[in-house]
């Protein structure tokens, strides 16, 4: 147990020391909150400087008395035992409960009481709080980009089907569950992008041709993205093979290629997809941007994923390998009926990483002139009609990407722990 | 026989697979640089660059060659990542630190810091930084001084600017008293091992720290002063600081979006590091009599230092790759000046794209091969 320190006052009675020290601290945290709501200062008799730092001071010796070994009273405890082990403690517990309750007023006006969000026009917004209609306005392009209005089912519909067909494994009858990779590593992506690419472009079948200039917005976020972890998780199953190989050729090969990717920034790739590309390709060979930018990213990503693959496998007891091996499997036989099941396992959570890696970096298909969110958001705020509400386009691009990479890091957590206990 | 071919056939046809892809590249290359009369060569990393720079270490104008413009914009992304690496560093260690706090209120709020700044992207940041938070700032003439003689404006932030006088002899004087300290360490770790003597080595260290350079002040003939920024009127409206140093808003946008976001996961890194040593290691010490100072120097630092660096490293490197993220903002870094303007100027796409990409690259193995090395020095060797 804890030596007696001076800095403890001492109590026969610990409910005396109780009504005391919370007394002190109710006075100070009261004397912060109504300066803060009401701007009111009730201290203000006091010296200036004095009744800034009374609060502290009040707060600091009611901690004080409270701090006790043991008062026999639970929630009295459960508080000393987590914010208020000693002054240090005490102080910083202090410090953070007056910074929020300083802050939320002004954010809480900002955001909600002197905001607008009525109205068509940037002249509805006369609040001093944030503009909430310029988001409501341009709402639908940060969505969709500059697709036309009209067809926007087309992206949705296209965004269901491809999310139901993702789920289609889960329905797999037992017999048929053998089928379960394939199904996910070669037909799937196929009919995403038949699906994708007859419907959000068009074209045929009666429906208009929409270049993918006008596809944006954060529809476009999601294309990429999905396309991008799809296509470059077989290339890193491959690439993660190579670097484990015992064929030296085939080992440099991989190891070059990933250790290419991963030292240099992603948007020198995306410069290198949109002008050095071109380049290389056929003369009379022409190839969609927002295709070329896709085959960057997964090539890039495809080293990252490949890391992560190596990590699982190397992760495997070698008895695994031997095992498979005195059975008389060879090579292929033997990865993908033994090792890569068992590898791929263990990596799950690291693939949602790098996908999560993945989201994060797709905003940068802007600096190749991509309209995605972010280029959504710096083509809004210099429109004449609507400047000067950049603050609001990147608090509701940040809440937005927020939401989608907590979840997604939640959920790599939750995968994470669920293996974890299985091993 | 049969194992050598099959050992053979698939190198070979990785080999030819390769070869026939950079192949065809270069075919292509080729006949489209052929078609548009463009021609390969670094000849024009000679030539007169003729665009300005806002920002600069080195000195440079428009008549320098895209070499020095190469070199001066090299500078600055270095500067970017030098500066986020510090910040980062210090914010990540007070963060990762808090997490394992005893304080639900400390715990918690570090957490959410962690939860927050990670979870969105770089870019928006960086934006949000540099469009919105900075451009709130006041306007020069506006300002109220931050600690008497810089200026937070919208225009950037303006300190004092020091003005050495012999330099180099105060530089000479710090080398010689970093020098001499490592000496005295490494004397004091020998006497420690002969005779369990225990120099007051943290005191001696930062006597030779002051005293020396200090030294070059009252001996050296080194002075320093400080060139404070002014106001000065331009126009009836238009206002300006003369003087100190101007560090401009995308270089502060930058560090901040940078060092915040990169101390995110050096905080975990931190974290990790610490809670991957087990209780019994301090027990141990404490047992055989060290001093709680001694726990953290001798047991718990390095074995802390040992999970913690090489992730951190790789931080480190992120954030390097990240700053290339200046050129959304026009801050000019090694992409914007020379992947941007350069390549819009001479048209050199394969040049100067394969230079910048070797650039980053280079930097990324000299760093991975420095903790590679380390990772070996430290790391514990088993019988």
């Amino acid at each position: 147990m804890r030596s007696i320190s001076f800095n403890q006052i001492q109590s026969k009675n610990p409910l005396t020391n109780m009504y005391l020290g919370s007394f002190l601290l109710a006075i100070s945290i009261f004397d912060v909150l109504i300066y803060a709501f009401f701007n009111t200062n009730i201290l203000s008799f006091l010296p200036s400087k004095l009744s800034t730092f009374l609060p502290l001071v009040l707060g600091f010796i009611g901690l004080g008395i409270i701090r006790m070994e043991y008062s026999g009273i639970a929630i009295l405890d459960k508080l000393n035992k987590n914010i208020n082990t000693n002054n240090f403690n005490a102080l910083l517990t202090l410090l953070i409960i007056f910074a929020l309750i300083k802050a939320t007023p002004p954010s809480l006006s900002w955001m909600i009481f002197d905001a607008n969000i009525s109205g068509d026009t940037k002249e509805a917004c006369t609040g001093t709080g944030a503009c909430w209609t310029y988001i409501k306005v341009w709402f639908k392009r940060f969505m969709y980009g500059m697709y036309p209005n009209d067809l926007h089912w087309r992206i949705n519909s296209a965004f269901i089907l491809v999310i139901a067909l993702g789920f289609v494994g889960y329905f797999f009858k037992e017999n048929m569950k053998k089928y379960l990779a394939l199904y996910y590593v070669i037909i799937y992506p196929i009919i995403a992008f038949l699906i994708i690419y007859y419907l959000i472009s068009g074209g045929s079948f009666g429906l208009v041709w929409v270049e993918t200039g006008a596809w944006g917005g954060l529809s476009l976020t999601f294309i990429v993205s999905f396309f991008c972890l799809i296509f470059c998780f077989p290339l890193g199953m491959i690439l993660a093979l190579g670097r484990r190989s015992n064929l030296p050729a085939v080992r440099y090969i991989s190891v070059g290629y990933i250790e290419f990717w991963r030292g240099v920034p992603l948007i020198t790739v995306l410069f290198m997809s949109s002008v050095m590309f071109p380049m290389f390709l056929p003369e009379d060979f022409f190839m969609d941007k927002l295709v070329r930018v896709i085959i960057a990213i997964t090539l890039f990503e495809a080293a990252y994923c490949a890391e992560v693959i190596r990590g699982g496998l190397q992760a495997l007891p070698r008895g695994q390998y031997d095992a498979a091996k005195s059975l008389g499997m060879g090579y292929w036989k033997m990865h993908i009926f033994v090792i890569l099941p068992q590898a791929l396992k263990l990596v799950i959570p690291g693939i949602a990483n790098t996908f999560l890696a993945l989201v994060k970096d797709t905003p940068l298909i802007f600096v190749v002139g991509l309209a995605e969110i972010a280029g959504m958001l710096a083509l809004a705020k210099t429109n004449p009609k609507w400047l000067g509400f950049a603050m609001e386009g990147y608090i509701f691009a940040a809440i937005i990407f927020w939401i989608i990479c907590y979840a997604m890091s939640k959920y790599s957590y939750n995968l994470e722990n669920k293996y974890k206990t299985e091993r | 026989m049969n194992n050598k071919i099959k050992r053979i056939i698939p190198q070979l046809l990785t080999i030819l697979f390769v070869v026939f892809v950079f192949g065809f590249f270069t075919f292509n290359a080729q006949v489209n640089m052929d078609n548009r009369g463009i021609d390969f060569g670094f000849g024009f990393l000679k030539q007169e660059a003729s665009f300005d720079m806002q920002f600069t270490l080195l000195d440079y104008d428009g008549q320098d060659s895209y070499l020095w413009a190469y070199v001066v914009a090299l500078l600055n992304t270095l500067l970017v990542s030098f500066l986020g690496i510090i910040f980062c560093t210090i914010l990540g260690v007070i963060i990762g630190v808090a997490r394992l706090s005893s304080n639900y209120l400390i715990r918690n709020s570090a957490a959410w810091y962690v939860e927050f700044f990670r979870n969105i992207p770089l870019l928006l940041q960086i934006f949000f930084w540099y469009y919105a938070a900075l451009r709130a700032l006041p306007l020069p003439e506006g300002a109220e001084p931050w600690f008497g003689v810089t200026y937070m404006t919208i225009k950037g932030y303006y300190i004092p600017a020091m003005i050495w006088q012999n330099l180099n002899i105060f530089m000479y004087c710090l080398i010689a008293a970093v020098v001499s300290i490592v000496f005295i360490r490494t004397y004091a770790k020998k006497l420690q091992e002969k005779e369990g003597k225990q120099l007051p080595l943290l005191y001696i260290s930062l006597a030779i720290l002051i005293i020396l350079p200090g030294l070059s002040f009252l001996v050296g003939g080194v002075t320093l002063n400080f060139e404070i920024p002014v106001l000065k009127q331009l126009a009836t409206t238009s206002y300006i600081y003369e003087g100190g140093v101007r560090l401009p808003p995308e270089l502060i946008a930058l560090v901040l979006a940078l060092s915040l976001y990169t101390s995110t996961f050096v905080a975990e890194c931190v974290r990790a590091g610490i809670q991957g040593i087990s209780k019994g290691q301090k027990e141990a010490a404490a047992s055989v009599g060290l001093t709680p100072n001694q726990i953290l120097k001798l047991i718990i630092m390095p074995q802390a230092l040992r999970i913690i660096i090489p992730p951190t490293t790789n931080q480190y490197l992120n954030l390097t790759k990240n700053s290339s993220l200046a050129a959304a903002i026009a801050y000019p870094d090694l992409v914007l000046v020379f992947a941007g303007t350069a390549l819009m100027q001479t048209g050199k796409a394969i040049e100067i794209v394969g230079i910048t990409m070797l650039t980053y690259l280079s930097i990324s193995l000299a760093i991975a091969a420095l903790m590679n090395w380390y990772n070996k020095k430290i790391e514990i060797k088993e019988k």
